[in-house]
């Protein structure tokens, strides 16, 4: 269905029903409790966050899963995305959309020059080339330097760009809404539904940001199993020979660059549509950093993969740097005290600010062990349960989709 | 190879379910209006303490901690009371807010925008938290304050020091009890003309962000003022941690004062690297070369050492004050965690004190009921005098100390001695002054 054959397809219902059913899903304790005021993570902004992250990592792994170029440097599109689009909101309206169509255009034609430069080179020079461009339009953004010379505030440095009462915004109404919202439908308001102990909430901003993610997600899978991405592929595995063959490989290269720049922008348009204030430092090496720790940790070349690997480093990010001592305290309160704090002990280092450590070791585990990245870890435990029926289902598993 | 099966009825049915998926939130929109955000319903209330526990300012902000954690015992009834005891207002009887108990979560900001907001939505959305404290960088507590309007909760900003808290940035859901940049100018201007006379060459190292910038602007137009002048103003990076390269051109620019615009960690570093640099033993212009640090803490002297002897600089509040809220607040903080609070400490605990206790005469947890009880609120009691909130701006206006870093120090913590307690109509300004032009309070949000 939907041009995609049995598998995609099923996997692209497995993201429909994840992304709507979120709320659910992540808020699997009752509220009150101890386990859902620690470990619920079905609140909106974070949602939001799972979302605009995956499509994030999504476009990434259309360049670094198809082709093997390691861009380091994609947080510069979200930033550039996240900036055009706060300006957006300052000159027109608060309406998103031409907000989200400017930040994918801003980031593709900045992806289009980056990549111009960039893809002369290959491997390890192209990560260094890409690395440098970000961290040069870092420090732009963070001293403003680009607005100093043009003589007005372009990027505010540190303090980040914001939406004032004076600022022009020629389309406002005087009943237009006063925060980001998809013509009158506000972006931050919501609707609790509490039931027993539990309460789900449904806000319109995740929503919006679930449907560009279902959308990433088919564009993606359509790319994948697409001529184009076939010669990705060939690309990848040997990109020497493909010239040799008389194919000029280098549109193919800029496409994909481009086209991942884009879904940045696309990501970072959104993440100002959600909350519209952005700063230079969503820009920096870091940032860029950690979306390639998300694309290995889920599954590099793999269609859900960049999913889950957003979803799991968001949720360490927010859910286990939040738990402190005298959390743990109260889960270990039945055990004697001796105990209990050998425990909280045992546990200190790796909650808190250390949700690095637990990060750090959970990706070393992931590299080592499954070096497919999660995705790898699942089909494992599927084969488990299919031994019976090896033969068939390892050709399946390895059959070309076209 | 890609095959395309897009028929009439496929199209017909997608279209109908997208229609329905992109309806349905227009239609769970309408429902639930409880008034305010987050309007408590049990018998409990919670507060967010959103403050740097890493990064270059992660000092303040745990010692800020402290602070709110005990401000939250002495509401809650527990402890000896602290400052309940002497301030002005004695609507807080020791039995927790309206009736409920006062919680609180905490989260960790990293002194960065991006991160100090996801933490606040969390406490925001998640927890339920009516009232934000917390800050330490003022980059931070604009971007906190802007969330905290659009959410509609109170923002009791602490250790924030740019003029923009209060001038271009501010917002009605956001209340500073600290003093700003303008005020430490303003408190600094007499004492260094006494000191350093009114011929000087003034060299300035600012951390490049709001605070930094509007410190630097301050602090210039008032030694300006004085007759001195700005040789340069360099720009450095948060968190720099070496300033070496920053430091080294300062000693054939001719400039016979070092002013550093640096604060937390930073300004241990680039005060070590510049008395390294044998600038405290140069004479320039046939004057004794001075560093003044126009913003101090407790914590950075204690991280600077020896090196801020005889270093001048200004601050909100210092435990070494003699009236009897401070002996009050230092007293229960000390014996609580064994040492004398910082300033950063002091401005938290009394901004959330100040919070309860406007919950109470409002009698309501409705951020528009507590911001109107808090505008041109008279108090006194807290450790810095007769103080007042201005209802346009939302600034506290107070005395401000000038300090100076002692020459024969008894122990870690009397580093500091205080110079001059600079009298309140010294520092005050018109709302419309220039250096905090722009800005538009707006109108209060109760949100939901």
């Amino acid at each position: 269905m939907l041009g995609l054959n049995t598998r995609d397809f099923k996997l692209f219902i497995l993201v429909c029903v994840l992304a709507l059913a979120a709320p659910f899903l992540l808020n699997p304790f009752p509220t009150a409790s101890a386990l859902g005021e620690s470990f619920n993570a079905g609140y909106p902004a974070l949602m939001q966050r799972f979302v605009i992250f995956g499509i994030l990592v999504i476009g990434f792994n259309i360049l670094f899963g198809l082709t093997g170029f390691l861009s380091f440097g994609h947080a510069a599109f979200l930033g550039v995305g996240s900036f055009a689009a706060v300006w957006m909101f300052k000159l027109l309206s608060y309406n998103v959309v031409p907000a989200i169509i400017l930040s994918v255009i801003v980031a593709g034609i900045f992806s289009v020059v980056i990549g111009y430069v960039a893809l002369r080179r290959s491997g390890i020079y192209f990560s260094i080339l890409t690395l440098a461009f970000a961290q040069m339009m870092y420090s732009i953004a963070f001293s403003d330097l680009a607005g100093k010379m043009m003589g007005f505030t372009l990027t505010n440095g540190e303090t980040g760009l914001q939406v004032y009462n004076d600022d022009p915004q020629i389309l406002m109404g005087p009943d237009s809404p006063t925060t980001p919202h998809f013509f009158g439908l506000e972006m931050n308001s919501q609707f609790t539904w509490d039931i027993g102990g539990w309460s789900f909430v449904f806000q319109n901003g995740y929503y919006f940001s679930a449907l560009f993610l279902i959308a990433a997600f088919y564009l993606s899978i359509r790319i994948f199993r697409s001529p184009m991405g076939l010669m990705l592929r060939a690309i990848k595995s040997n990109q020497t020979r493909m010239s040799y063959t008389g194919i000029n490989t280098k549109p193919y290269m800029l496409a994909a660059f481009v086209i991942s720049g884009m879904y940045a922008g696309l990501a970072g348009g959104l993440l100002a549509a959600m909350d519209p204030l952005t700063g230079a430092e969503r820009m920096f090496w870091t940032a860029s950093g950690e979306i390639v720790v998300m694309a290995i940790l889920g599954g590099v070349g793999t269609l859900i993969g960049p999913v889950l690997g957003a979803g799991i480093i968001k949720y360490l990010e927010n859910i286990v740097s939040k738990i402190n001592d005298s959390i743990l305290h109260q889960w270990f309160a039945i055990m004697p005290d001796w105990l209990d704090n050998v425990l909280v002990t045992i546990i200190h280092p790796f909650i808190g600010k250390g949700w690095h450590l637990t990060l750090g070791l959970l990706f070393m585990a992931v590299v080592i062990f499954l070096p497919g990245g999660l995705v790898q870890g699942g089909e494992k435990i599927g084969e488990l349960f299919r031994r019976k029926k090896t033969d068939d289902a390892a050709d399946g598993a390895k059959t070309p989709a076209e | 190879m890609s095959k395309s099966n897009f028929s009439r009825r496929g199209v017909l049915k997608t279209g109908a379910i997208a229609g329905a998926g992109l309806a349905l939130p227009t239609y769970l929109s309408a429902a639930s209006h409880t008034g305010y955000t987050n309007a408590p319903t049990g018998s409990t209330v919670k507060f967010g303490f959103n403050v740097p526990q890493t990064g270059p300012y992660a000092e303040e902000g745990l010692d800020e901690l402290r602070a709110q954690e005990l401000a939250v015992e002495h509401i809650n009834g527990m402890g000896d009371g602290g400052l309940l005891n002497t301030f002005s207002e004695k609507n807080l009887q020791g039995d927790g807010i309206l009736g409920k108990k006062v919680e609180f979560v905490t989260g960790d900001t990293q002194t960065k925008s991006d991160v100090a907001r996801a933490s606040a939505q969390s406490m925001i959305q998640k927890d339920g938290c009516v009232m934000i404290n917390g800050g330490s960088s003022s980059g931070v507590a604009i971007a906190v304050q802007g969330l905290c309007q659009d959410a509609g909760v109170i923002f009791m900003a602490g250790l924030t020091h740019s003029n923009d808290t209060t001038g271009k940035d501010k917002k009605a859901n956001g209340f500073r009890h600290f003093f700003n940049g303008y005020m430490s100018g303003a408190a600094l201007g007499p004492v260094l003309e006494k000191e350093y006379g009114n011929e000087r060459q003034a060299y300035h190292l600012t951390a490049d962000y709001t605070w930094g910038w509007t410190q630097q602007e301050s602090i210039a137009a008032s030694t300006e003022a004085l007759g001195w002048t700005t040789t340069q103003n360099v720009l450095t990076p948060v968190g720099a941690g070496d300033f070496s390269s920053y430091i080294a051109p300062i000693l054939n620019s001719g400039a016979d004062t070092l002013i550093l615009n640096h604060y937390g960690g930073d300004m241990v570093n680039s005060l070590t690297q510049a008395i390294q640099f044998g600038l405290k033993d140069k004479q320039v212009n046939g004057k004794d070369f001075t560093i003044i640090v126009p913003l101090y803490s407790e914590l950075m002297a204690a991280g600077a050492g020896s090196n801020i002897q005889g270093v001048f600089g200004s601050m909100n509040w210092n435990w070494q004050l003699q009236d009897a809220g401070t002996k009050a607040f230092t007293k229960s903080f000390g014996e609580k965690y064994g040492f004398p609070p910082s300033g950063a400490a002091h401005t938290c605990y009394v901004q959330t004190l100040l919070y309860a206790d406007a919950v109470t005469r409002a009698g309501t947890f409705n951020p528009c009921g507590v911001a109107e009880a808090l505008e041109d609120f008279d108090f006194d009691g807290m450790g810095n005098g007769p103080t007042s909130y201005r209802g346009s701006d939302h600034q506290c206006f107070k005395d401000v100390l000038v300090m100076k870093g002692a020459d024969n120090p008894t122990n870690a913590f009397d580093t500091l001695e205080i110079v001059e307690v600079t009298p309140r109509a010294q520092v005050e300004y018109p709302v419309d002054h220039p250096m905090f032009a722009g800005g538009d309070l707006g109108a209060c949000n109760p949100g939901a």
